[in-house]
């Protein structure tokens, strides 16, 4: 047997209810997984290890008594230290947040701790999930277990170091632009971006409200399905969140790939893909054909666009989220100035990392009178022109596959000094948040070590079929490499 | 008359009278302790999202309707960015390309005629906290720290925004006063300048009589009351035209009011130049009101402060003015109807109402529905004297003290044994008297002065205290006169 920090939530739920483990076993196998391998990997920017045991000897009380704990319960969680929670500090990634403890938990977490959750700690993220490697925290970047050399992906990369390194079972994750799959991707795991308005944003600190998704990051698809029924769903806080019945996700993994109509968009199939990333997806479509769907060439005309529209977008709306942080009500404030304007000058100045100051630069101006038309208006023009063209792709195809991110993990510092080849590195993820589709990463291969993603783009609501598709995949491709010893975490 | 027409805009800002804020759950309600009536949503802490609050929009629609304006079956919200410490998210949630009410307008009864005031919109926005300044003046400039009260934060206003047909302070505060009626009649505002819940800010400039182009303007801003509205446009008026008669140009510029020095002075350009970097405000979903629920709304507005005034004149026989004064508040109308339901005679209750408790409510500077008496009281005082019971003159004292104590007046009138004396043998006693008195009185009247013979009811009256009947005097006073002279 698996020791069980390696093990699969679900898997767990099947010891913890046939008593074969307890969660505080569970538990105290992650906490000392963490104790050995933290140090390197530094998945998490504040660690809440007292609140989890707490929870996992309560979880145990209960199901000694035959009672049921929740879904969640025994399983430990990386939460993104995006989301707020009650009592435990909230930083984003940011030194403006960084003694800030929120009075309120996010919809997401409130739901979990409803199914007996056990947050081990609060994972690390570029600042304000504005990145794609989390070297942009203030509090150091993460790294990748699979080679401590390499970055883990990002924002969402203490996630997905947490999960990949054996320091949490499963995690919580938000996407702006790639944030869930792309760590998912280099970290060699399920991370799932659900339709716009699927999960609530209530309480998710926000960096680009039209465009960001709570979403799952774990070892299987069963994982993801299981995780996604617990936080999917109307929350009447969020006037974004979608009114529906939430499905069976599990229920709905199962199933065969027949006849289903798979569309490979061959904007996202040129230049720029790593030779070991073409191959890996390149088999995995071929794998597709043999599973009996029905794979063609798929096009979306204004892809190319999509980079573009993205980078006035998304910064546009964060620069307007981000005023907020100003030191008047909370968070950092920077004493000694003359006057108001001077405190938010320099509050601001220092609480802000270089990227974030970017991106609210290239936001305020592309909103600025003059401006607006020629960014801010034309970017939503191609953004709904992108959104025609999956439509129009949809018309004919059930699932839209492509690589999830052109490369596997790439160094550490690599890109910190090159903003654009960092930004180039989301190109095929971006256009599903422009869309507002739901899309799913699986690992699919390796590449001189590292593993390659293929991603799994839907129709808006279509994640029972990109659920399907992608456990059908899974089980074919079977995946079984895990980190190694010589470049990344011991086993 | 001046070479020049002044050419003025309104924009109004009122407080919807809502049970919770714009965006959150919180009391919308006015005052309480600082900060006791907040939550993370309006106090704009991470992580929280704006719902739109159904009511606000009820009401928004309410006011636009009566003010004959288009319901836009789509509408949105905008975000006014800029920093200021009032404001939790450094951005006002506010519709700005897309209002909900759009093109109506509002008629106003002037001397000079009916003037047809144009509605370029009715929009919905969220009020900003409150700024207080610690320091000797109260002002930013100077003070020692400043402290936020963000229980204003986020309750939901009403921007209502007039074409520039305004051409006098006149007007101008015509407008506002009936505005605010229609609100008051609507529930849609409790319209009180004095709590900041109905604010205005004017559009001001001059031209050439004639002349059909628009000069520089002014925006005006801190006129808190219909007064400080209409002098603060009187001065501005007074003030652009001799600029331009010296030559001169105005310069497009905002204004505050100095209430005080009874001046207008520029503000400084730093604290009004913003780029307010409007977008559609990604966390709330298109406002999309179909033709039903204005219907709905529209069937249910109430009767508005101009069909009243013409039901007051038509059915209680009501002069013109009074009439408009007894619309120019909801509760002073309410307060009418409802003394004329309990037996009041219309036009005793106008009086009364216009003259004895509109000048006790200026004295007292408080509105109608803070007073003591009720309109059942004015009716039965008015009823009594009606009976004769009591005089004029009684009624007057008997009516101080009903405002003040809040007592029935058949209570006051036998309490104080003030009856009227209505007894003739008494009566007679004091005509006598006052005839005796007064031989030269009564000898004019004789010769044919009716007014001898009110000098004399005057007489019997300051005798009796005032208690006499008036009218019975007088009637006694003349036939006793018309009687043969008798001598000695």
């Amino acid at each position: 047997m698996d020791p069980l920090y390696d093990m699969k939530a679900w898997e767990l739920q099947g010891l913890i209810a046939r008593g074969e483990v307890s969660a505080a076993e569970v538990l105290g196998s992650v906490l000392a997984r963490l104790e050995r391998v933290e140090e390197e990997v530094r998945s998490y920017i504040t660690l809440t290890r007292e609140d989890a045991q707490a929870a996992a000897a309560e979880s145990d009380r209960v199901t000694s008594r035959g009672g049921s704990p929740g879904v969640a319960a025994g399983i430990p969680m990386a939460v993104k230290d995006v989301f707020c929670t009650r009592g435990v500090r909230t930083t984003c990634g940011s030194l403006i947040l960084e003694d800030y403890v929120p009075v309120y938990d996010a919809t997401v977490l409130e739901r979990l701790h409803r199914e007996g959750l056990i947050m081990v700690g609060k994972a690390n993220m570029d600042e304000f999930a504005m990145g794609s490697s989390t070297e942009n925290s203030a509090y150091g970047p993460t790294r990748n277990p699979w080679d401590l050399e390499k970055v883990p992906g990002g924002s969402s990369g203490g996630s997905a170091a947490a999960v990949a390194a054996g320091e949490a079972i499963w995690a919580l994750g938000s996407d702006t632009g790639g944030s869930i799959r792309q760590p998912a991707s280099f970290c060699g795991l399920v991370g799932l971006k659900p339709t716009y308005g699927l999960v609530s944003r209530y309480g998710l600190v926000a960096f680009a409200s039209s465009l960001d998704q709570v979403g799952p990051i774990t070892r299987d698809v069963r994982d993801c399905a299981l995780l996604l029924s617990l936080i999917a769903g109307h929350d009447p806080l969020d006037s974004t969140s979608l009114d529906f019945e939430v499905p069976d996700y599990l229920a709905a993994t199962r199933g065969d790939l027949r006849g289903l109509r798979v569309g490979v968009p061959r904007e996202l199939m040129q230049e720029g893909l790593t030779p070991g990333v073409r191959k890996a997806v390149e088999k995995s479509i071929d794998l597709f054909a043999k599973l009996g769907a029905e794979v063609e060439e798929a096009t979306l005309p204004n892809l190319d666009y999509a980079l573009s529209a993205y980078y006035i977008i998304a910064p546009a709306e964060a620069s307007s989220n981000l005023a907020r942080f100003d030191g008047v009500r909370y968070g950092l404030r920077v004493g000694g100035a003359e006057d108001m304007m001077e405190m938010y000058g320099r509050t601001r100045a220092a609480g802000f990392g270089p990227e974030v100051k970017r991106r609210i630069m290239l936001g305020t101006y592309a909103l600025s009178a003059g401006y607006y038309d020629a960014y801010y208006g034309q970017a939503q023009k191609v953004r709904t022109l992108i959104v025609r063209d999956f439509r129009a792709a949809y018309e004919r195809f059930d699932v839209l596959v492509s690589p999830t991110s052109p490369t596997p993990a790439f160094g550490l510092g690599e890109k910190v000094e090159d903003p654009l080849a960092m930004y180039l590195s989301d190109v095929c993820t971006i256009p599903v948040n422009l869309a507002g589709i739901p899309a799913i990463n699986i690992p699919c291969g390796l590449e001189d070590g590292l593993p390659v993603g293929l991603q799994i783009m839907g129709k808006v609501l279509g994640e029972v079929t990109i659920l399907r598709a992608a456990r059908a995949m899974e089980e074919a491709l079977d995946f079984r490499a895990k980190p190694g010893a010589e470049k990344g975490v011991e086993p | 008359m001046s070479a020049y027409e002044a050419v003025i805009g309104l924009e109004i800002h009122a407080e919807l009278k809502t049970l919770s804020k714009m965006f959150c759950s919180c009391d919308a309600s006015f005052g309480g302790d600082p900060n006791s009536k907040t939550c993370p949503i309006c106090l704009g802490l991470p992580g929280v999202l704006p719902v739109l609050n159904r009511k606000a929009v009820e009401l928004a629609t309410r006011l636009a309707l009566a003010l004959q304006c288009d319901i836009a079956p789509y509408s949105i919200f905008h975000r006014k960015n800029y920093f200021y410490p009032d404001m939790p998210k450094n951005f006002q949630i506010s519709q700005y390309d897309l209002p909900l009410g759009v093109g109506g307008h509002l008629d106003l009864e002037m001397e000079e005629g009916r003037v047809n005031v144009g509605i370029t919109r009715v929009h919905l926005e969220e009020d900003t906290g409150k700024t207080v300044h610690v320091s000797k003046s109260g002002r930013i400039h100077g003070s020692e720290y400043s402290l936020e009260d963000f229980n204003r934060a986020g309750v939901p206003l009403l921007e209502i925004v007039t074409e520039p047909d305004i051409r006098t302070p006149e007007q101008a505060r015509t407008f506002v006063q009936e505005l605010k009626s229609i609100m008051e009649h609507l529930e849609v505002s409790d319209c009180k300048m004095e709590e900041g819940s109905l604010r205005c800010d004017a559009n001001i400039s001059l031209r050439p009589h004639g002349s059909s182009q628009l000069g520089v303007k002014a925006e005006v801003k801190n006129m808190n009351s219909f007064r400080a509205l209409y002098r603060a446009l009187e001065y501005e008026i007074k003030r652009q035209e001799e600029a331009l008669a010296q030559g001169g140009e105005v310069v497009q510029e905002t204004r505050h009011w100095d209430a005080d020095a009874n001046v207008t002075t520029p503000l400084r350009t730093k604290e009004y130049a913003y780029d307010y970097r409007y977008f559609p405000e990604p966390d709330l979903v298109p406002l999309e009101l179909d033709q039903a629920f204005a219907g709905e709304v529209r069937a249910g507005l109430p009767e508005l402060p101009a069909e009243r005034r013409k039901r007051l004149r038509e059915d209680h026989g009501l002069p013109e003015h009074d009439a408009g004064l007894l619309t120019s508040s909801k509760a002073l109308g309410d307060f009418f109807e409802a003394a004329v339901g309990a037996g009041a005679n219309p036009k005793a209750a106008s009086n009364w109402m216009m003259g004895e408790l509109s000048a006790f409510l200026n004295a007292q500077n408080i509105e109608i529905d803070e007073v003591r008496i009720t309109p059942a009281q004015l009716a039965a005082m008015l009823g009594l004297m009606d009976k004769g019971v009591i005089s004029g003159k009684i009624a007057k004292s008997v009516f101080e003290e009903m405002l003040a104590g809040g007592k029935d007046p058949e209570t006051i009138v036998e309490e104080r044994g003030i009856t009227q004396i209505s007894d003739e043998e008494e009566l007679v006693r004091h005509t006598e008297e006052a005839i005796r008195e007064n031989p030269a009185s009564v000898e004019d009247y004789r010769k044919g002065k009716e007014k001898a013979l009110g000098f004399l009811v005057g007489q019997v009256m300051r005798k009796t205290k005032g208690r006499a009947n008036p009218q019975l005097v007088n009637d006694m006073l003349r036939h006793r006169l018309h009687e043969e002279p008798r001598e000695g």
